[in-house]
């Protein structure tokens, strides 16, 4: 079985963040980077299902510069065999259709059974490059999933709707899924894990060999919110935080009468 | 400029979002046309036409089918937009349709300025401004994002449409959300744990906190997911909304999904180390402060009011 997972790397959320000089995206330097979290239950399913059939091969992807190849490092010490790091160092950023595109570009000679994503990376949230990879490559797609379930070529999965509810949906191999959050337990790679995983292969394709599809979307601007204000801002030493907010509490709500 | 309007309904209920979508026709200035897949007993108010696809011959929802219902009605129509909810159902639907008509999709859209859709980046904490490169166009609208002035009225002009095939991804059943336990929509305080509190010992100082303000205490999603604290205490669009009088959000950032569970809160506090959190726009106070020396503290003056 071959079995591909797509992976993001993103800013931490609670970075601070500045708007780069062209205006059109956040600068790139000053923040710590990490996985896309809905990534990480990504690579764990895939990482799962490796385990359960045993004959496998899972390579882990990602397009970006040189930087990603971290994030990638730790997908390979979860349990991802190869990794395959699209190149691209285009400060002006690529949109999910081209995105799509390139991911697509790659898979398509190379038979996967099984494509996992993220429903969606958490900085631009788009939710689309999963079901648009499956779409260009003519397979079926499953969004927003929070249980998996592979059995000889069957797929059973349960996508989560509103409310809590979760549609159950049978589907066959190959097929895209895009994962949801808390699907699973995403590991800890280990530090044997770790080190094995610098011997693992990490092949590097330029995008220009990738790349065929046009952009069909540009940010136009980026900037910050109006803040909403009225909300009060507390600072200081916390006894007198403390103190304050309870004085707030009696004079505006009744909770403390 | 006319939009194709896809509304929602899920056995046989029409879902909030509908008259969402209508809302946003109209600032756009646009003329538009809906589309359902449902019950013709069920219909929502829309002064307009309908193009209704029966729910039980198309059955839940099914992304082949679905998709082909869709193509057929822009067959007919020619919308230059189609616009969907951000729901589960939209993010999925919408990709399948932009790839067919080679379109460009912009999704979660928040507004729109000068007729450029506007989205949300980073958790909020950043917009931006996205134009189309392609003629025609597919959107996504944030669940709240364009409310409607007035109460819908008018009755559609029905127009039925055929369905046919069966589509790849099978639909079984529904699973729902496991009941019992806590009834948060009862309490009149209510202090949520989220990742902030880093450690599952620290649901206990929530907990406290919680109890020391005859309340009940919450969480967000992650700490759910965590197995932390359990399910029917999630706030959240996949878990409660709520409205207690006060509510506390200890260490939560304030994500959209998140705020869509508890935002009608009569007033709102947050503990959070990061004074710039999206939490910030919906509370009435933000406490700048580490929660685990925060909450204990304050905790204990509350008990000794
Ligand atoms: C370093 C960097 C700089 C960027 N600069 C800009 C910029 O200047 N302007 C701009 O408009 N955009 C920029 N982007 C964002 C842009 O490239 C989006 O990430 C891309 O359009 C995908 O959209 P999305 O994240 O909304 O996808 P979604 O559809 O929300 O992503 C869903 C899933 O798709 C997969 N996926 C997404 N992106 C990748 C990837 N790169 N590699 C492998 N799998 C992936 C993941 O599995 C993810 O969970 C930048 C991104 C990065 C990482
Ligand atoms: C379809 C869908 C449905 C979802 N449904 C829900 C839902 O129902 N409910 C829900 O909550 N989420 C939901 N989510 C997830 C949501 O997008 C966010 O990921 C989630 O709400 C984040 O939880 P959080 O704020 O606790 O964690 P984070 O976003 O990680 O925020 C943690 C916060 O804690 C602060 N912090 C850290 N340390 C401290 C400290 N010592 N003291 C004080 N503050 C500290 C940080 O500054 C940060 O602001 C859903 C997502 C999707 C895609």
């Amino acid at each position: 079985m071959k079995i591909l997972v797509c992976i993001k790397q993103v800013p931490d959320m609670e970075s601070k963040f500045k708007i780069d000089a062209g205006g059109t995206w956040y600068a790139k330097t000053d923040l710590a980077w990490r996985m896309n979290e809905y990534d990480e239950y990504a690579v764990e399913q895939a990482v799962q299902l490796k385990e359960q059939v045993k004959d496998a091969d899972l390579t882990v992807l990602c397009i970006g510069s040189d930087q990603v190849k971290e994030t990638m490092k730790k997908a390979l010490a979860m349990g991802c065999d190869r990794g395959a790091h699209i190149a691209d160092s285009n400060a002006s950023g690529k949109e999910p259709f081209e995105i799509a595109g390139i991911i697509a570009e790659y898979a398509k000679d190379k038979n996967f059974d099984l494509i996992f994503t993220g429903m969606q990376s958490q900085d631009r949230g788009s939710g689309q490059v999963g079901v648009l990879v499956a779409e260009m490559l003519g397979l079926p797609s499953v969004s927003t999933v929070v249980h998996f379930a592979y059995t000889g070529g069957t797929v059973q999965v349960k996508r989560e709707l509103e409310g809590g509810i979760k549609a159950c949906v049978t589907v066959q191999a190959p097929v895209v899924i895009t994962c949801q959050l808390g699907m699973n337990t995403p590991r800890y790679p280990t530090l044997p894990n770790i080190m094995k995983a610098k011997k693992k292969e990490l092949l590097t394709i330029p995008v220009a060999d990738l790349l065929k599809v046009a952009a069909r979307q540009e940010t136009a601007k980026m900037y910050f919110p109006e803040k909403k204000g009225g909300g009060l801002v507390l600072e200081g030493d916390i006894a007198e935080l403390a103190d304050k907010l309870i004085k707030i509490l009696k004079e505006k709500t009744a909770v403390l009468a | 400029m006319k939009i194709l309007l896809i509304a929602e309904s899920r056995e046989g209920k029409l879902l909030g979002g509908t008259y969402e979508l209508a809302a946003f026709a109209a600032k756009m200035n646009a003329e538009s046309v809906m589309f359902l897949v449902g019950d013709d007993t069920v219909l929502p108010k829309y002064a307009g036409k309908l193009y209704l696809a029966d729910g039980k011959a198309a059955g839940e929802y099914n992304p082949d089918v679905h998709k082909q219902l869709v193509l057929d009605v822009i067959a007919k129509e020619n919308p230059d937009m189609v616009a969907l909810c951000h729901s589960s159902y939209g993010w999925d639907l919408a990709p399948r349709i932009a790839y067919a008509l080679k379109a460009a999709q912009i999704s979660e859209v928040v507004g729109v300025v000068d007729g450029v859709p506007v989205v949300p980046v980073c958790n909020s904490k950043l917009r931006r401004d996205v134009k189309a490169k392609t003629v025609k166009s597919v959107v996504t609208l944030q669940a709240g994002a364009f409310g409607l002035a007035d109460e819908p009225s008018g009755t559609p002009e029905v127009e039925k449409i055929a369905v046919a095939g069966a589509g790849r991804v099978q639909f079984t059943g529904y699973e729902q959300a496991a009941a019992g336990g806590v009834d948060l929509g009862k309490a009149q305080v209510i202090v949520s744990a989220g990742r902030g509190i880093g450690k599952p010992e620290n649901v206990a100082m929530i907990a406290a906190l919680a109890k020391a303000l005859g309340g009940e205490y919450g969480a967000s999603r992650p700490v759910v997911d965590s197995e932390w604290v359990e399910h029917n205490r999630q706030v959240g669009t996949t878990g409660q909304t709520v409205t207690p009088k006060l509510y506390i959000a200890c260490g939560i950032s304030g994500a959209i999904q998140h705020l869509a569970g508890m935002k009608k809160s009569e007033f709102i506090v947050a503990i959070n180390t990061d004074r710039d959190a999206p939490i910030g726009d919906v509370a009435d106070v933000l406490v700048v402060a580490d929660l685990k020396q925060f909450v204990p503290l304050f905790t204990e003056k509350i008990q000794s009011l």
